[in-house]
């Protein structure tokens, strides 16, 4: 395959950015984009130039690491899908492809597409865990969990925190994924007696760190390699208005 | 306590649920609104007769300055949370998601179609509310005859188109705005919020479709 990309390129926080064009032949459609991107790094790099610098990890969609918009689209254009595990196949031969980093106030860019996501550590840090006494691990079968909610906190608990809603969403939202970290310990035993103070919290966190607010488009659902749904975000709107109504103080 | 409290006040969750309840009252009303402009088809006196015992209830300027609220805090929450948005993303994407992880236009347009409405219903007061005031007798009750002003005012084919467009953008905002509402008071649920979404549709529909048939009733059939 021949390919175009478009790729932004910036050296830091302070540079102002713009798009280098890159001429692509013989890509082999069965790489991954990632790879795709490396064997583009090493021409740069013999070439003497800086290569692109972007985020990977795992290399197969668990870790959250990898980010980038492609052609408008975080983590390019299939459904349930991370950058990593995206094939060249799915694009077409003399294709023009524009590679983005997240774009959000609250991700700043440290350099071409790698952006900071320390924000979703510090709405964890707020109030994302369970505080557990310490002592003889119980038996892990002697709280109940039903069929049902220990399924809908798994499918939570999906959340890589890769940050897909927020680059996905035309206000830069941050609620889907504070609504899966939210969800997916409310939903258990051992993260209910929390579940007030937590997503008072998380919320208070999300706000400060300057994410937009969400305006139901849905494009978070949609962006979202581990198929988060918006189910989450009423049900962290329903405990957030409740713990409003109940706080002590 | 109290900083607190208005700092929660503050937070993006509340202010959304303030949107979609002050959003499902107007909801309401525009659906009790375009009811009672159907009586234009039943003729001038039911009509104004209509308009009369609305405006002489007892609770008419209670309910006035209540709508009046609802519209305002919808407005400033809007603009709020539209401001705060923009400033969250300050620089955009060259290129558009397209197909399966594009947002409906209806869902990204909501300011937008929100602000021209607000203008709309400006001008519609000033219009109607605020227009000429003409008076007739129905059996015995001297009242205002809002009705030969409707009549006036349809004759003329901009004011038609501009009535057509602006409420045929207010179905549009109320197909994503009604079922966004529930969602963002905390009621979405795999199981109903399809129903929902459907429901909006059908609500909106109703409500655009029965408001553009008065002024196109007036333009086309009394000339």
């Amino acid at each position: 395959m021949n390919l175009t990309l478009k790729v932004w390129r910036q050296k830091s926080d302070k540079d102002k950015g713009r798009f280098v064009e890159y001429k692509l032949n013989d890509v082999s459609p069965d790489v991954s984009f990632l790879e795709m991107l490396d064997v583009l790094n090493q021409d740069i790099i013999h070439q003497g130039h800086d290569p692109i610098a972007f985020d990977h990890d795992c290399r197969e969609g668990i870790c959250g690491s990898c980010s980038m918009v492609i052609n408008g689209s975080a983590h390019g254009p299939d459904k349930a899908t991370t950058t990593c595990q995206l094939h060249m196949r799915r694009f077409k031969d003399g294709e023009v492809i524009h590679v983005e980093p997240f774009r959000a106030k609250a991700f700043p860019i440290h350099k071409d597409l790698m952006v900071d996501r320390s924000a979703f550590d510090r709405i964890q840090q707020a109030g994302g865990y369970v505080s557990v006494n310490t002592g003889n691990a119980p038996d892990a079968n002697a709280i109940p969990v039903s069929k049902e909610y220990s399924d809908m906190a798994f499918d939570a608990a999906a959340c890589i925190g890769c940050g897909a809603c927020v680059a996905s969403c035309k206000n830069a939202s941050a609620m889907l994924f504070v609504s899966a970290k939210v969800s997916h310990l409310s939903l258990l035993p051992q993260g209910a007696p929390e579940k007030h103070e937590r997503v008072l919290k998380m919320v208070a966190q999300m706000d400060k760190e300057g994410f937009g607010n969400c305006t139901v488009t849905g494009a978070c659902e949609a962006a979202c390699p581990k198929e988060i749904t918006l189910e989450n975000i009423a049900r962290m709107n329903r405990e957030f208005l409740g713990g409003f109504a109940v706080k002590r103080k | 306590m109290a900083t607190a409290t208005l700092t929660l006040l503050r937070s993006s969750v509340v202010k959304k649920a303030i949107m979609g309840l002050t959003g499902l009252g107007l909801s309401g009303f525009v659906l009790a609104h375009m009811t009672g402009n159907l009586l234009i088809f039943k003729g001038a006196q039911a009509y104004n007769t209509y308009g009369h015992q609305l405006t002489h209830n007892p609770a008419y300027p209670l309910i006035a300055i209540g709508l009046l609220a609802l519209m305002g805090i919808h407005f400033v929450c809007g603009i709020t949370l539209t401001w705060e948005n923009k400033r969250a993303r300050t620089q955009g994407y060259a290129v558009d998601a397209a197909d399966q992880k594009a947002a409906s236009l209806a869902s990204r347009t909501m300011a937008g179609t929100g602000s021209i409405l607000a203008v709309f219903i400006v001008l519609h007061l000033i219009t109607f509310k605020y227009g000429t005031l003409y008076t007739i007798t129905h059996d015995g009750v001297e009242m205002r005859d809002l009705h030969r002003l409707v009549i006036e005012v349809f004759q003329s084919p901009v004011y038609v188109a501009w009535y057509c467009f602006s409420l045929a953008l207010l179905g549009f905002h109320l197909k994503h705005g009604f079922a966004a509402a529930f969602q963002s008071i905390g009621f979405g649920h795999p199981k109903w919020s399809a129903h929902i979404k459907c429901l909006a549709v059908v609500y909106a529909l109703i409500v655009a479709l029965g408001f553009i048939s008065q002024p196109l009733y007036v333009y086309l059939v009394h000339r």
